[in-house]
């Protein structure tokens, strides 16, 4: 397996290529920095990605409140995250860094609100 | 009429204005009034949800309402007010007029003002795409805030024209809430918004981005139906014979940003015909002299936290000026040399005792260059640079003491 990816650590994009399998990497070149070298072996072996949405909130300011992954989860789940975000029903207030799911999906990753909605 | 009188007024409760606000407070100006038309401070990163933003400033990826959140606890911290759901209709040279239905028409008297208006976006008729006029056309910022803060999702099949930094991440948001993102359309022949969000707003859902494309018509009646999508030329104009129909129910545009300058033009304050915004000195000074100008109604940023930290300098000035100890003087207009679009600020004091950092966009994207920054043959800043990109703001620092001239260009590296 092979893959050209871009790197985005910093705003210079370099295109790196990368071979391995899904549990190794044979060749990694195009980098032109460390961090590139290790953004490039992540996102060939085991990509992450933050994930941003919103939730419904009843009896607020706002009938949504934005949310975020509190660290990064693995690309692959990013969907099936979203199916449990979309089933969330929450009540106000909520509170920047309230805990909304915990440990979504197993992950080990809390989703956590990043706004504020008062009681109405 | 009813009256207020303040220190410092400023125009705008989002990222600009915050931070403006909150600088002139610390620099010691009393009372520090905020003037807001929506119902809540924060401006547009209320619905900007996706992280990206703070990374300059704080050092750590923040959310927009994580980063404008901090902003508003400090400002309520420190003390400055804000007025809500209040629009500014006119503004003199220290007066503030605005309308609220509280109070009706108010006059706010200010030792210094701030404009922190921001931008809005460019729409279908600043374009003028042909074909009908049905429902479905939304600019994507207005999608956004619908999403994003309202809960309306505004489509299912969704075509993208522009691919800003709004447009992209507008199509990872509506893809993760279940809409089909059919394609990204690109009039230029290189992205307009950051690498990063192609990769992770396109290339991680497969959704196509198509460079050197416009859109020629549009479909449907009541409903959008669809766009016709060409290929351009070298010359932007739509190459017959390369016409396809993209089957969709929504249209997003994201085709640019206007600095909202209504008031500023009205108040006869000079306005640059490039950035379309107030020209300022390294004070963020307009041609009036109390009145200064931060933020995307200057010139449009693509990083909120220069913005935060152009404001700041905003702030600060314009408290130093209420209370009557900004200096200036003299002042020389930067040009702009080969391969520079505008410089931001465009007037620097030579007698200013600090460092001066000028944003500036390029014209066309070039790799190998060298930026430069100089007065005369005398060189004050210069750094190679892998690669520019009129999409990325660029940067160069400078100390302006006794400078006769100031010239920056951008040229190919031997």
């Amino acid at each position: 397996m092979e893959k050209d990816i871009i790197c985005t650590v910093c705003p210079t994009g370099c295109t790196i290529h990368v071979v391995g399998d899904e549990k190794s990497i044979t060749s990694i070149e195009g980098f032109t920095c460390p961090r590139g070298k290790a953004y490039g072996e992540a996102e060939f072996l085991a990509p992450v990605r933050t994930l941003t949405s919103t939730a419904l909130v009843e009896g607020g300011d706002s009938v949504l409140v934005a949310l975020r992954s509190a660290g990064p989860l693995p690309k692959g789940k990013i969907m099936d995250c979203m199916k449990e975000i979309h089933a969330l029903r929450l009540t106000a207030p909520v509170s920047c860094g309230d805990v909304l799911i915990p440990n979504i999906l197993g992950t080990g990753v809390d989703i956590v609100a990043t706004g504020n909605v008062a009681k109405l | 009429m009813y009256d207020i009188k303040c220190d410092v007024a400023v125009i705008g409760g989002g990222p600009a204005g915050l931070a403006a606000a909150v600088a002139a407070k610390k620099e010691g100006a009393e009372k520090v009034l905020i003037i807001e038309r929506d119902e809540k401070l924060g401006g547009i990163l209320q619905q900007c949800i996706h992280p990206g933003f703070g990374l300059k400033l704080f050092k750590e990826e923040l959310t927009g309402p994580e980063y404008f959140g901090r902003f508003v606890k400090e400002a309520k911290e420190i003390g400055v007010e804000a007025l809500l759901n209040s629009m500014v209709l006119e503004i003199g040279d220290k007066e503030v007029f605005c309308i609220n239905s509280k109070y009706g028409v108010t006059r706010i008297t200010a030792g210094a003002i701030v404009l922190a208006m921001g931008c809005r976006e460019r729409t279908r008729a600043n374009i003028q795409i042909p074909g009908t006029r049905p429902a479905g056309v939304y600019t994507a910022g207005a999608a956004q805030r619908l999403m994003n803060r309202q809960n309306e999702m505004v489509g299912k099949k969704v075509v993208i024209l522009g691919s800003g930094d709004i447009g992209m991440i507008m199509a990872r948001r509506m893809t993760l809430e279940g809409a089909k993102v059919v394609a990204v359309i690109e009039l230029m022949d290189f992205l307009a918004g950051l690498t990063r969000n192609r990769v992770q707003c396109l290339d991680d859902f497969g959704i196509p981005l198509m460079l050197s494309h416009t859109i020629v018509d549009i479909k449907g009646n009541d409903r959008v139906e669809g766009v016709v999508v060409a290929e351009v030329d070298a010359n932007k104009r739509p190459v017959a014979g390369t016409e396809q129909l993209f089957e969709c129910d929504t249209l997003l545009l994201s085709v640019g940003l206007i600095p909202e300058n209504e008031i500023t033009r009205k108040a006869n304050i000079k306005i640059n015909p490039i950035t379309n915004g107030p020209e300022v000195n390294n004070f963020m000074q307009t041609s009036t002299p109390s009145v200064f100008a931060s933020g995307n109604v200057v010139h449009v940023n693509d990083l909120v936290d220069n913005v935060s930290t152009e404001s700041a300098i905003a702030g600060a000035s314009a408290a130093k000026f209420a209370m009557g100890k900004l200096g200036g003087g003299d002042e020389i207009t930067v040009t702009t040399g080969n391969n520079v679009r505008y410089v931001c600020p465009q007037k620097v004091s030579p007698n200013s005792d600090e460092k001066v950092s000028f944003y500036f966009r390029v014209l066309a994207p070039k790799k190998g260059v060298r930026i430069t920054a100089k007065d005369g043959d005398n060189v004050l800043y210069t750094r190679k640079a892998i690669k520019v990109n009129p999409g990325e703001i660029e940067k160069v620092t400078v100390d302006p003491k006794g400078i006769k001239s100031l010239t920056v260009e951008v040229t190919e590296e031997a």
